[in-house]
């Protein structure tokens, strides 16, 4: 499947969206892993790729962009409801 | 080692283009320099709104920015058309432009008799110059001898996905040649202080970059309100950027991964090969102006909502970061990086953007220098006129 959602580094636990991704669909990541979006997921945002833990960095251009305001599961939309950043 | 066909300066440099640059040394010139554009269209006009009226700080930043503009690699030869009575003396401005060795004329209105005789006598000058410059033959130089700038402008929430991650590979490749690449806008590096400090060279360039981000930092403070760092656009927001560094993230990756050599001041020509940071301004139009000033022989400017502009002396390569903007405006862009979404890899478009570049600095043109994308010549200023 052509990849609905893109990886940008190695490195990181989050994706960004190519397009709008409902909620139960199939989120395809061009390293040819297959999860499910466990929210709405709005084009150009990001989804987790695994489940990441309270305060855990999330990662994006294999850099910490922020940390989980809460546990955050694998597939969830992940933005300003879910993300902080601490320093 | 690779190579490319240039043109060999009297300073070493290699110019990818031969223009014959009509500079202003004050706006009240900016009259006769269109008139003698309008009689010899084949010069490149740099009219521009300064030369007087502003304080010390900025006349010194005006007079090194034309001065450097005048010394950059693309130009063959300069005339610097004076009114008589500004701060920035044209003979001055000459002197220092002459300093690499280039051919430079200067003449003020005011001596000349008037804008007519001033016109005329400025159309002779620039014949005699061009008729130097199509004898001068392209020959071959190392990649080290490329100085290329690097800018966003006009972003979308791809830009930092497809389009600058692409160019960022480009760049690596460029440094591991042995070349130069510049990339600025320190406005757009705040929050990425810690990751750029790191990528160092060492301690000495690690202060530096600290300490212009920081400075940046503090300017955006002073301008928009104590919370503005903290806080990014609405229509960032709603493009899936949740923090300030995310966005820069997205921004600085168009530097790619190489070590940060050195940090120069807006529109200084680097000392070191290698990545270089330029201290400068987010506002695109006054940031390609320092590149060139740096002396960038040419430039890579990516954008999301499509933004057309080139600049007189060099040639600017557009890269669209989607393809809506790519086959929307494609008259105005030359790479679509836009087809990462669409199946191809990064190192895919890095591909097309080298090839692109080893063409163009071998004389191709790009689409802004076709569209003549010319245009005012903006200025970064730092203090208010009087």
């Amino acid at each position: 499947m052509r990849p609905n959602a893109l990886i940008i580094n190695e490195a990181d636990n989050v994706a960004v969206t190519l397009e709008d991704i409902r909620k139960g669909e199939p989120v395809y990541l061009n390293d040819g892993r297959q999860i499910a979006a466990a929210d709405d997921l709005p084009f150009s945002h990001k989804v987790a790729l695994r489940d990441l833990a309270r305060g855990e960095d999330i990662l994006k251009y294999g850099e910490i962009i922020g940390q989980a305001k809460k546990d955050i599961k694998s597939g969830d939309w992940v933005h300003v409801h879910n993300l902080v950043v601490e320093d | 080692m690779a190579t490319f066909h240039a043109y060999a300066r009297p300073d070493g440099s290699a110019g990818i283009r031969n223009h014959v640059a009509v500079i202003p040394s004050v706006a009240c010139a900016n009259g006769v320099v269109a008139a003698i554009a309008r009689e010899v269209p084949e010069v490149v006009p740099l009219p521009h709104g300064h030369g007087c009226g502003r304080g010390g700080e900025d006349l010194g930043l005006h007079f090194k920015t034309l001065a450097n503009l005048a010394r950059n690699p693309n130009v063959y030869a300069v005339l610097v058309v004076g009114l008589g009575c500004e701060v920035i003396k044209a003979q001055y401005l000459a002197e220092r432009m002459s300093h690499g060795g280039k051919s430079v004329e200067f003449f003020n209105i005011q001596d000349v008799g008037g804008s007519r005789r001033a016109a005329a006598k400025g159309v002779e000058i620039v014949r005699g110059m061009l008729g130097g410059a199509a004898k001068q033959e392209r020959v071959p130089f190392p990649l080290s001898a490329v100085v290329l700038g690097l800018e966003c402008g006009g972003s979308d929430a791809f830009s930092g996905v497809t389009a600058n991650p692409s160019v960022g590979l480009a760049a690596d490749w460029l440094v591991e040649e042995g070349g130069t690449a510049i990339f600025t806008e320190t406005t757009e590096m705040i929050g990425t202080s810690h990751i750029l400090e790191r990528r160092s060279k060492d301690e000495t360039v690690a202060s530096e970059v600290a300490s212009r981000i920081a400075a940046a930092e503090g300017r955006a403070n002073d301008i928009l309100g104590p919370m503005a760092a903290q806080v990014i656009a609405p229509g960032n927001m709603d493009g899936g950027m949740s923090s300030i560094r995310e966005k820069s993230l997205g921004c600085i990756l168009k530097g790619g991964s190489s070590t940060i050599n050195e940090v120069v001041d807006y529109a200084e020509p680097p000392r070191e090969k290698g990545l270089v940071i330029m201290d400068g301004p987010g506002y695109d139009v006054e940031s390609i102006t320092g590149l060139a000033a740096a002396g960038c022989q040419l430039m890579i400017f990516t954008t999301g909502r499509g933004n057309p502009i080139g600049f007189p002396l060099l040639p600017v390569i557009k890269v669209a970061s989607n393809s809506r903007l790519y086959r929307g405006m494609e008259d105005d862009m030359d790479i679509n990086a836009g087809a990462v979404l669409e199946g191809a890899t990064l190192q895919d478009v890095a591909g097309e953007i080298k090839a692109l570049i080893l063409r163009v600095i071998d004389g191709e043109k790009t689409k802004a220098e076709i569209n003549r994308q010319d245009g005012i010549l903006c200025l970064y200023t730092v203090t208010p006129a009087f």
